[in-house]
């Protein structure tokens, strides 16, 4: 029993050398990303440049170790921001508007383009809106089926907030750490999800 | 020839609305869809696909004296010899000695418009998306020289080192995140039958099928552009919506991403130019 888990391991460990082996080294790589990028604003290239938990996504194909996972998420849960007043519901009507507006941060969008959460795009939300993408979970009934418990409440503004605080390397976009949206805009895309007049919850 | 062309403004009227897959609430999925096999037959006649007429244009260009040296592109050696097209595109990109680089379609044009005709290609960069009112050269050329490599496969090359650093660049650049919601190509195409709204998403992170339907099917003409398009332009349109700054035409990184998806798609058959949403 011992032996079989010890050459997994090994196997493991063998996989992953092979994996970073492939991968080119960061210089050769970011010559190209210049070629390519580099005539962009210095506000734009900010945005490129990856911080410490992107470089090991990156690194590692969103697969980091599990004490690599460890760091980001106490890194990550360490730049999360709680709103001052203690409130984590706003209006979910307006919430309705964040989570389906997917404008914002395109080179394509006019200067001071409010962005979205663009939600949809991912989710399933309101189950009657059949335009809905497959990325992430369903998260119809959210607030329902979670009997609308206020700690689980705590645990969807971290989520959305910043989705690298809770599970390493999350596809999800750091909608509140990047920025992207603001505590308002959270806390009323949090209502959609957990107010029981929220259509999500219908 | 008429009436086809008319029916693709309509229909662009139609799909204009699904086309913003991020933002627009589309109509289902299964009306789009059915509209559009509906138009794919009726424009299995080469006739009247207007992705033809980019082809014609392109031949056209290809022939046309032009430049400091008032001379034609037919000297141009897109990998296979001057002049010599019949199955070119399918090995693009690829090295070029002579440059000392890999170049894909574009480069190498663009490439050979300098050095060989002497042509200022500033107004043709800035013309490399055609718009309403606003006819592309590079548009047109990818066309008629990738239609001239038409029914033949995907053969990516990767004997030369350099080949062989974009394909691996080209894969590494495929997971890398940024921007400021933290994606990268494989966020939308690393899964099979994911969406984005109701868009379908082909995962190019395996070789196979889907790489292959989709790398043999470009260019394309976009119905609800009414362009011709060719990988930069989807490319460029991936980017953005990556939330990614512009990324400059014609250049590396854009190029290595191509050698990384032929070879994902080695021995898909090319049918182009082909008709898309
Ligand atoms: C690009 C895709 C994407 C977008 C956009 C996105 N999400 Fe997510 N989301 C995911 C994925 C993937 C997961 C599951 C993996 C994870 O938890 O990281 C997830 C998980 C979640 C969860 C946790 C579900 C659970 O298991 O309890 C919540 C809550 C959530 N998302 C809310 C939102 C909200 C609200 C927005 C918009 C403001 C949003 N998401 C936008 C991809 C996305
Ligand atoms: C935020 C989502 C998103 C990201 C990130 C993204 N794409 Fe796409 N991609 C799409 C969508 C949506 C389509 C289909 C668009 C359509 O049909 O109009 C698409 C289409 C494509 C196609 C053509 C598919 C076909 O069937 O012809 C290719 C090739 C492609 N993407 C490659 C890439 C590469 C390479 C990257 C990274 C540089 C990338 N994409 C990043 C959303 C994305």
């Amino acid at each position: 029993m011992m032996r079989t888990v010890i050459s997994l391991a090994a196997l493991l460990v063998a996989a992953g050398t092979a994996a970073a082996q492939e991968r080119p080294p960061q210089a050769v790589i970011d010559a190209y990303l210049k070629a390519t990028f580099g005539k962009a604003s210095a506000e734009w290239q900010a945005r490129i440049t990856p911080d410490e938990s992107l470089s090991v996504c990156n690194a590692t194909r969103n697969n980091p170790s599990s004490a690599q996972g460890e760091a980001m998420m106490k890194r990550e849960q360490a730049r999360v921001v709680y709103p001052a007043d203690g409130k984590f519901l706003g209006d979910w009507k307006k919430g309705y508007q964040v989570a389906n507006n997917g404008r914002g941060g395109q080179f394509s969008d006019p200067p001071g383009t409010v962005s979205g959460g663009n939600c949809f795009a991912c989710h399933q939300l309101d189950p009657k809106e059949v335009s809905y993408g497959t990325l992430g979970p369903s998260l119809a009934a959210y607030g329902k089926d979670r009997k609308y418990d206020p700690a689980t409440i705590k645990d969807a503004y971290t989520k959305i907030y910043n989705s690298m605080a809770v599970v390493p390397c999350s596809n999800m976009p750091r909608f509140g750490v990047n920025k992207v949206l603001d505590e308002q805009q959270i806390k009323d895309v949090m209502a959609y999800l957990f107010d029981p007049e929220s259509p999500v919850n219908k | 020839m008429k009436l086809p062309i008319i029916g693709a403004a309509a229909l662009a009227a139609v799909m204009t609305v699904a086309a913003g897959p991020l933002t627009a609430q589309s109509p289902p999925q299964d009306e789009s869809e059915k509209e559009i096999e509906r138009y794919r037959q009726m424009l299995s006649d080469p006739f009247s696909n207007p992705g033809f007429l980019a082809v014609d244009r392109g031949e056209a260009l290809w022939a046309e004296k032009r430049g400091a040296k008032n001379v034609s592109l037919e000297g141009c050696d897109l990998g296979e010899g001057p002049g010599k097209l019949e199955g070119a595109y399918a090995k693009l990109p690829r090295y070029f000695a002579d440059a000392d680089r890999v170049m894909d379609t574009e480069q190498r044009l663009l490439w050979c418009m300098d050095k060989l005709q002497g042509l200022d290609t500033k107004d043709v960069v800035q013309r490399r998306f055609s718009g309403p009112a606003r006819a592309s050269d590079m548009e047109d050329l990818v066309a008629f020289i990738a239609n001239k490599s038409s029914e033949m496969t995907i053969q990516p090359q990767l004997s030369h080192p350099k080949e062989k650093e974009m394909a691996a660049v080209g894969e590494a650049l495929f997971y890398t995140r940024g921007g400021v919601n933290d994606f990268s190509c494989a966020t939308c195409h690393a899964e099979e039958g994911k969406r984005i709204r109701l868009q379908g998403l082909p995962n190019l992170s395996v070789k196979g099928k889907t790489a292959q339907e989709t790398m043999g099917s470009w260019p394309t003409y976009r119905v609800s552009q009414s362009a011709l398009r060719t990988m930069q332009h989807r490319l460029w349109d991936c980017y953005r919506q990556q939330r990614w700054p512009v990324p400059e035409y014609g250049s590396d990184a854009l190029t290595a991403l191509t050698v990384f998806l032929q070879k994902q798609a080695e021995g898909g058959e090319i049918k182009v130019p082909s008709i898309k949403r």
